[in-house]
């Protein structure tokens, strides 16, 4: 077992992992955190996206034990306070979910290209995400949700 | 999918990385880099090593640097930092087109340069952009350093010359000569996917007729090739569409045993290596100047 200390969505945290743990086995078994999903273990869907030191990536994709000293954002840490992100409230708003399962995974990737861009091509939004998969939507609604969002960032009306 | 058990090591030091490869059974040990190709593979357990030696807290190993003959790349530095290198995007164009081809963002984000390397893939960008740059790959063993030229790197599938107990630690990348024109084509079922077959292509021209043409294929064969009997063709032959005719021809019969899978038929990759060839070279020679 290791003893890892890391920020897991700003706070300090502590938890015991076996060294074959992956990151995405600790959140969501060690922490608790479910709302990091897994999909195919394989880095392919996207289900499990957490930013990772700033930088999206998937948690199937990495040891629980590079997450020492780490700073891990999951999609627990969105919403503030009981208010939802303005990404979360678009999903809501331009219907971009319906089974759910690969949601926290657009939204911390969209997240993290909002942090990057915040005035970005629907092009620029297709290419970012498209290292997760949805099943149930088409996927332009979660595109639509994501220009949405970026446009209230920048003050724009959507 | 859970791993099955294993030890785990984070060396902070190349010495010490060498000093734990040293003490252990080197068929049981996996070096792991940005982990995107180790960690499917650990996941699915279809690999099981006894210890993996993460090279993520080895110090020196990361970042790039340019010189007047061209860029040292840390082996560990990762596809993100090429793809956001204004340096690589004006100077190095082909290397910044193979790094964007290369999987998603995310596994851009961790995905290294050396692990591409060293995983040899036959269907991935990278081992293809070392053939066309004539990248330099220096590795280190507990008996020093030796450097190995990319012809010689590439063994076949998922095979460098790397011996057991060396680790790569820097890329050496030459910047091509100038007025080299450049293309670069990939079919993939979905953008990020590994290719089905790309091309990528490199040449001169002066005095209106090309000079050192180069074409290397990956998604081809069992690994990334060269095609001499492509780019004899073109020497000294106009920059011209019935000269990318015969080179296409050319490519089509030195391709002679691609794979066949699901994704494609060998006889369907063939046709795809002269197609994709001709257009990265046709784009090569209006890039030329």
């Amino acid at each position: 077992m290791r003893h890892i200390r890391a920020t897991v969505d700003g706070e300090a945290t502590e938890f015991l992992c076996d060294e074959g743990s992956t990151l995405l086995d600790a959140l969501r078994d060690s922490l608790q955190k479910t709302g990091t999903k897994e999909g195919c273990g394989t880095g392919d869907c996207g289900a499990c996206s957490v930013i990772f030191d700033g930088r999206l990536v998937c948690a199937c994709l990495v040891l629980a034990a590079e997450a020492e000293g780490a700073t891990v954002e999951t999609v627990e840490g969105i919403s503030k306070e009981g208010v939802l992100h303005p990404l979360q409230r678009h999903f809501l708003e331009d219907a971009a979910l319906q089974c759910g399962i690969c949601t926290p995974g657009f939204l911390v990737a969209a997240k993290n290209l909002l942090e990057r861009n915040v005035d970005p091509s629907e092009e620029e939004v297709r290419f970012w995400l498209a290292g997760n998969l949805c099943r149930c939507t088409g996927y332009d609604k979660i595109i639509r949700a994501v220009l949405n969002t970026a446009a209230e960032l920048r003050g724009e009306s959507s | 999918m859970k791993p099955a058990p294993f030890e785990y090591a984070a060396p902070k030091t190349i010495a010490e990385a060498l000093d734990i490869l040293g003490q252990n059974d080197l068929d049981e040990v996996k070096l792991m880099a940005g982990g995107q190709s180790l960690m499917p593979l650990l996941n699915m357990r279809l690999a099981r090593p006894s210890l993996v030696l993460d090279l993520n807290h080895v110090e020196g190993l990361d970042g790039i640097r340019e010189e007047s003959s061209g860029l040292r790349v840390g082996a560990m530095t990762t596809k993100r930092v090429l793809e956001d290198s204004d340096l690589v995007r004006s100077q190095y164009p082909l290397l910044w087109e193979s790094t964007v081809a290369i999987g998603h963002a995310p596994i851009r984000n961790r995905g290294t340069v050396g692990g591409s390397m060293v995983q040899a893939d036959p269907a991935s960008e990278y081992p293809a952009a070392a053939l066309a740059f004539d990248m330099e790959f220096v590795v280190m063993s507990s008996a020093g350093e030796r450097v190995i030229q990319a012809e010689d790197f590439f063994v076949t599938y998922l095979t460098t010359s790397i011996e057991p107990g060396e680790i790569l630690t820097e890329i050496r990348i030459p910047r091509l000569p100038p007025g080299t024109g450049w293309g670069f084509q990939e079919l993939a079922r979905r953008h990020g996917d590994f290719a089905i077959v790309g091309a990528l292509a490199t040449v001169r021209v002066e005095s209106g007729l090309c000079c050192d043409p180069r074409i290397v294929l990956f998604g081809a064969a069992d690994r990334a090739i060269r095609v001499p009997a492509g780019e004899a063709c073109l020497e000294g032959a106009p920059p011209s569409e019935a000269s990318l005719t015969v080179m296409g021809d050319a490519v089509f019969d030195a391709v002679e045993d691609p794979l066949s899978d699901v994704h494609a038929s060998a006889e369907y990759r063939r046709d795809l290596a002269r197609v994709l060839s001709k257009r990265a070279m046709s784009e090569a020679m209006s890039r030329a100047s």
